[in-house]
């Protein structure tokens, strides 16, 4: 009888594990802050407004809310070149920060639910795990 | 009535309180610059370090983890790297060569690691013999513990002294409640130790128990411009404050350099460290920035090359995107200027064997200053 049980435990806890295979989007958004504040807040800023001219805006920014998949590769391989973030050009350097995948898929999701930005989905390991090198 | 004067007073002490958070002479824009720069190499996002292995031939460290020999325009990766751990503002960092090079052929190097306990990784020292494009007789000569997943503050940079001692930093890791003031761990030190990674018996520390006893100095954030001052043949150090509170320290042996305890600094959020600004037993800078310029590299000019700059110091700046001429006068920064404004994020400077300035710049690569003859 307890060997059952137990065997119904495991196979409940797979199940679970199955189909909840992503942390919760407040947990991820609270792992998500302190990669940010580890990784990020040097050149875009607590309050996530970047250096005019220097280090694009992530709040309110209309790049990342249109580029969801470069801004996960970005993150993950790092980026270089122009780009245009709320009608100021930038052309600098993000080094590759070293992330796993859950960390891109945290800081993704917490900078995509701060300083007035509110993401529809969240972003999952899977979802940056699938975003190739250009 | 009563009540105005008072809100003046508040008014005016604000006022004051915020002028003198401000601090050293004011920094001075360019006039007439009579210097033109020229690319050495391109094509390397972040030139971190980088040495002159022969009057016309540069080690440079791209800190995703490529070593360059750069020549004539060219550049070359050189094998035989350990596996580099980049994280954050860690990877291939620093690069050396040793004071008998020419015939040694040894080269020193700091980089992220992984090796040994525990996920994450810590700033480590090597050897390495350079062989034309190969590196061998690799050694590990000292690795920071613990491993910690941190992105932050790695230094690090590498000197020699005259004695024959190499010297190297770490950052605090990101950990700064617990490294840079405790001496039985690693983080947020300027360590010293004899060429062959051997730990010299009269450093500080050597007979205090549980002590890293490679430590010379502790008290450090994050410590990524260092070099031998020309004349004195005293080490100094600049390291990242804050938000406010770089610091130029010139170090001594078993010198406490105050951080967290004190600093001229606030945190990035905009709250405060600490209110204190001095301690008994803690070095005061020998100068610091409020604002911070994010310094890194350093080198004095000693040629003919630039009359103004001889035997003055140049810093990069990572924020302003400037070289910083820090003109210095009875042990005092007397006047500071900028140089090249607007070239980018410097992340080193050094001075060739023909006596011009060289400089790293993010995105860029290698440039060199040339002196142009005044226009009249």
């Amino acid at each position: 009888m307890k060997n059952l049980f137990y065997i119904y435990c495991i196979s409940l806890f797979g199940f679970l594990s199955y189909v909840q295979p992503q942390k919760t989007l407040k947990k991820s958004i609270s792992d998500g802050k302190e990669i940010y504040q580890d990784f990020c807040v040097q050149c875009h800023i607590d309050n996530g407004k970047g250096v005019l001219g220097t280090f694009p805006p992530l709040a309110k920014s209309d790049y990342l809310q249109n580029n969801i998949e470069a801004s996960i590769r970005g993150i993950k391989y790092g980026q270089r070149g122009k780009i245009t973030v709320n009608g100021i050009e930038y052309d600098g350097i993000m080094s590759q920060q070293g992330l796993d995948d859950e960390e891109v898929a945290d800081v993704m999701n917490y900078i995509l639910n701060s300083w007035g930005n509110k993401a529809k989905e969240q972003i999952s390991i899977t979802q940056v795990a699938e975003v190739q090198k250009k | 009535m009563k009540k105005i004067l008072s809100l003046n007073l508040i008014c005016t002490l604000f006022f004051i309180s915020s002028c003198a958070q401000k601090h050293g002479p004011i920094i001075q824009n360019e006039q007439s610059p009579n210097y033109i720069t020229e690319t050495v190499i391109n094509g390397i996002d972040i030139p971190w370090g980088m040495a002159f292995i022969s009057k016309d031939e540069i080690l440079v460290t791209e800190k995703s983890g490529i070593l360059y020999r750069v020549f004539e325009g060219k550049k070359t990766e050189v094998s035989g790297l350990p596996e580099i751990y980049a994280r954050g503002q860690g990877g291939l960092l620093d690069v050396a060569t040793a004071p008998d090079f020419e015939t040694s052929k040894l080269i020193f190097f700091t980089a992220g690691s992984s090796d040994g306990e525990g996920s994450g990784g810590h700033t480590a020292l090597y050897s390495a013999k350079l062989e034309a494009d190969k590196l061998t007789n690799l050694k590990q000569l000292y690795k920071g513990k613990e491993n910690s997943k941190k992105g932050q503050h790695w230094g690090s940079r590498i000197a020699f002294d005259d004695k024959g001692y190499i010297y190297f930093s770490i950052g605090d890791r990101g950990n700064r409640e617990v490294n840079p003031q405790d001496i039985t761990r690693d983080g947020g030190k300027i360590y010293r130790l004899n060429l062959d990674g051997s730990i010299p018996k009269d450093n500080p520390f050597y007979n205090e128990e549980g002590s890293k006893k490679a430590i010379y100095s502790f008290g450090h954030r994050n410590p990524q411009g260092m070099l031998k001052h020309p004349k004195t043949g005293k080490i100094w150090v600049h390291e990242h404050g804050p938000r406010g509170g770089d610091e130029i320290n010139i170090i001594g042996a078993g010198k406490n350099y105050g951080w967290p305890k004190i600093t001229y600094g606030i945190n990035y959020s905009g709250t405060p460290i600490t209110s204190d600004r001095d301690l008994p037993g803690l070095e005061q800078p020998f100068y610091y920035w409020v604002p911070s310029i994010a310094p890194s590299g350093m080198v004095f000019s000693t040629s003919e090359n630039y009359p103004k700059w001889k035997d003055n110091l140049l810093v990069g700046s990572l924020k302003f995107e400037y070289l910083e001429l820090l003109l210095i006068e009875n042990n005092k920064v007397r006047e500071r200027h900028k140089v090249l404004e607007g070239i980018g994020r410097i992340r080193d400077v050094k001075q060739g064997p023909d006596g011009l300035i060289y400089i790293g710049v993010e995105g860029k690569g290698i440039l060199k200053i040339i002196p142009k003859p005044p226009l009249n």
